[in-house]
């Protein structure tokens, strides 16, 4: 799950890292009065769930709080394109108002967790505000990383290791170790995914500020966090991907005009990149699950409908859990409920096939059944 | 011949009275796995279908001779499950439970480090010798016995490569799902090695999907140690970057796991790689029919 900065950067303050003052704001008069109580220049930050919002116009800086309420009115309400939204962009709905800062050096600082190693990596730069991926693209022996040990946790000699690195000096060296402890009791404390600080800025003043602030969440473990949920976005998110998620389907958007139902992730992808390679294009990922019933294959051929692009539905099911006289009477009811204008193919194997075959013969609608996944493909492609 | 399980794995089952444990225990028990024991804690003395129920793993090894747990938990229970079977020294643990979180994880391979345990999953369809023993969810009827390794990151992509080298008559020696999140107890490379130490596996079909490197690591593990051949597929080729496709481990992140990477690198280190899933079986039929020419 993902979060705003403004959401980030109050869980990290809790843990006693710096961040510069600020305060939301919904619409431009809010921007107004809160730039004029934090007072001076201030920045303007559009909060959407996607980095890059500097490159995309989406970070502006304020000499008064005139300016403020402009440029909040300018992007409130606005469509931002940034390297990480895709074409379509995400429209801004609130910006975060903060104090400007005196800056004299910007690093990355960052934590995740390492699949080979099977551990969590502290990942830190003298390259503040750049991508880190960028980074390790360009100059990977300019990223410090030290693996913290499970079970131990993060040490301050690691600590230490970093800050001196990054070429601090023995006064910020304390803080530096301060703020890294507080940024991995975060990490472990909720359960996130990722935590990033991009950039982290020394001030004039010799402080040290998350001036941008990043958290994801793992969410096979957000039910044991409901202070995480509750700063869920839903506006963010797709509406038929959370139509989706209440009936614990995995569903993901995409721009094709193929709409497929499959049961299991790795068939699912399968399925896509195989309705690709007969010259289609998929509309969707959507994976049923392994023990999918009734119910739930009516409701995730009813979401698969609910897709405007959609020209043809294939429905790839390998029965092991699922049996696939259960899904041909979904589908059946399902396709008689809704009156389903495009053509579907269905490829069905596994338990219960026959009987699977069947029902959808004896149904009297016009499917177009499918002998294997090429075969299945194949006939999709051909039918938008 | 098979790796890590056979006619002799005696299996205890963390979750039996539950509705998937009770259901998968009786299905593995069809096959003709052996499954001793089953530890549902609160519920000792009970049993589950015959089959007698402990409180503790530590009794169902002790009592019955448990040699492999099949753990069918709610996902907030795994991890500790894992750990207790672990404790009782269980030599293999299949842990099916999906969704469990990730630092929980991190701690249960650590906790791991030094003993002697191996586990398969989490998120996982589990592992089958056909014709000696199955532990896990998998649709028995599409295996045969035969010489294929399998192992895969998926469930039922596995089980349509499964389909598709039966249906050619190509039987498997041992099919490995090893999880699909992002941290599992048993890798691509554990697996290999051992059909590369089992005589009776001639072929693998290795599956793997985005996110993370542990396809490309195989891969450099195959070029430089493994002599028998390999079918390898990547799913994923169409997926988004930044989106977590069903599997907690198929996302593509911070530019890293792309399918095309992966082709390519399985490519360069010698795996029969097909860009196509209808193909795997196939490509499998001309790896044998050249191996027998």
């Amino acid at each position: 799950m993902k979060i705003h900065e403004y959401q980030a950067k109050q869980i990290l303050t809790q843990y006693g890292v710096k961040i510069p003052e600020g305060q939301v704001a919904n619409n431009p008069s809010e921007a107004f009065k809160i730039a004029k109580k934090l007072g001076g220049t201030v920045a303007v930050k559009a909060q959407i769930h996607a980095g890059g919002r500097g490159k995309g116009g989406g970070i502006k800086i304020a000499k008064n709080p005139e300016e403020a309420k402009e440029m909040a009115g300018k992007l409130i309400g606005s469509k931002l394109v940034t390297p990480q939204t895709g074409d379509e962009g995400k429209v801004v709905q609130r910006v975060l108002i903060e104090e400007g800062l005196n800056i004299q050096r910007e690093f990355y600082l960052g934590i995740v967790i390492d699949r080979s190693q099977q551990k969590l990596v502290f990942m830190a730069s003298r390259e503040g505000g750049v991508e880190i991926e960028a980074v390790a693209r360009t100059s990977p022996d300019l990223i410090l990383k030290e693996t913290i040990q499970p079970g131990i946790g993060w040490q301050s000699f690691q600590a230490r290791k970093i800050a001196f690195g990054l070429g601090l000096n023995a006064k910020t060296v304390g803080k530096a170790s301060r703020l890294m402890s507080a940024l991995y009791r975060a990490f472990e404390e909720t359960d996130a995914s990722m935590v990033e600080v991009n950039p982290l800025v020394l001030t004039e003043e010799g402080e040290l500020y998350a001036l941008d602030a990043k958290m994801n969440f793992d969410d096979n473990a957000l039910d044991r966090h409901p202070e995480i949920v509750e700063m869920r976005d839903l506006s963010e998110e797709d509406p038929t991907e959370i139509e989706a998620s209440r009936h614990r389907l995995s569903y993901i958007k995409l721009d094709g005009d193929v709409g497929c139902m499959v049961n299991g992730a790795g068939l699912a992808m399968a399925t896509m990149d195989i309705i690709k390679m007969a010259g289609g294009s998929p509309a969707n990922f959507l994976d049923v699950g392994g023990g999918a019933n009734l119910e739930q294959v009516k409701n995730a051929f009813r979401i698969l409908l609910l897709d405007e692009n959609l020209k043809a539905v294939l429905i790839n099911i390998f029965g092991g859990i699922v049996r696939c006289d259960v899904v041909a009477e979904g589908v059946v009811q399902a396709v008689k409920e809704e009156g389903v204008k495009v053509p579907v193919v269905v490829r069905l194997e596994g338990t219960n096939v026959e009987k699977g075959r069947e029902i959808l013969k004896d149904s009297g609608l016009d499917f177009l059944v499918a002998t294997d996944m090429a075969d299945a493909a194949r006939k999709v492609v051909q039918s938008v | 011949m098979a790796i890590w399980i056979d006619e002799n794995t005696k299996v205890v089952v963390q979750g039996i009275t539950g509705r998937e444990g009770s259901f998968h225990a009786a299905q593995c028990r069809e096959y003709g796995t052996q499954v001793v024991a089953g530890v549902t804690p609160g519920k000792g003395g009970m049993n589950q279908d015959g089959v007698p129920v402990f409180d503790t793993v530590n009794e169902a090894v002790e009592k019955e001779g448990a040699t492999a747990s099949m753990i069918l938990v709610p996902a907030p229970f795994a991890a500790d499950a894992i750990m207790e079977a672990v404790d009782a020294e269980i030599p293999l643990i299949i842990c099916i439970t999906e969704g469990v979180p990730v630092l929980d994880m991190v701690r249960v391979v650590h906790f791991m480090k030094g003993k002697k345990s191996r586990l398969i999953g989490p998120n996982c369809p589990g592992i089958i010798s056909p014709g000696k023993c199955k532990i896990g969810i998998m649709p028995a009827p599409i295996h045969k016995e035969g010489s294929v390794g399998c192992i895969s990151r998926s469930g039922t992509l596995t089980y349509e490569a499964v389909q598709q080298l039966t249906s050619r008559g190509i039987g498997q020696s041992t099919c490995i799902g090893i999880g699909g999140d992002p941290i599992v107890g048993t890798g691509f490379i554990d697996a290999l090695t051992a059909f590369h130490e089992d005589p009776a596996t001639e072929a693998v079909v290795m599956i793997g999907e985005i996110g993370g490197t542990a396809e490309e690591e195989a891969a450099d593990y195959i070029k430089a140690h493994f002599k028998k051949p390999v079918v390898g597929f990547v799913a994923g080729q169409t997926a988004p970057p930044g989106r977590r496709m069903g599997h907690a481990g198929a996302i593509i992140s911070q530019g890293q796991g792309t399918a095309a990477e992966k082709i390519e690198k399985m490519r360069q280190c010698g795996i029969h790689l097909v860009e196509s899933p209808a193909e795997i079986g196939s490509a499998m039929q001309d790896v044998v029919a050249q191996k027998s020419s």
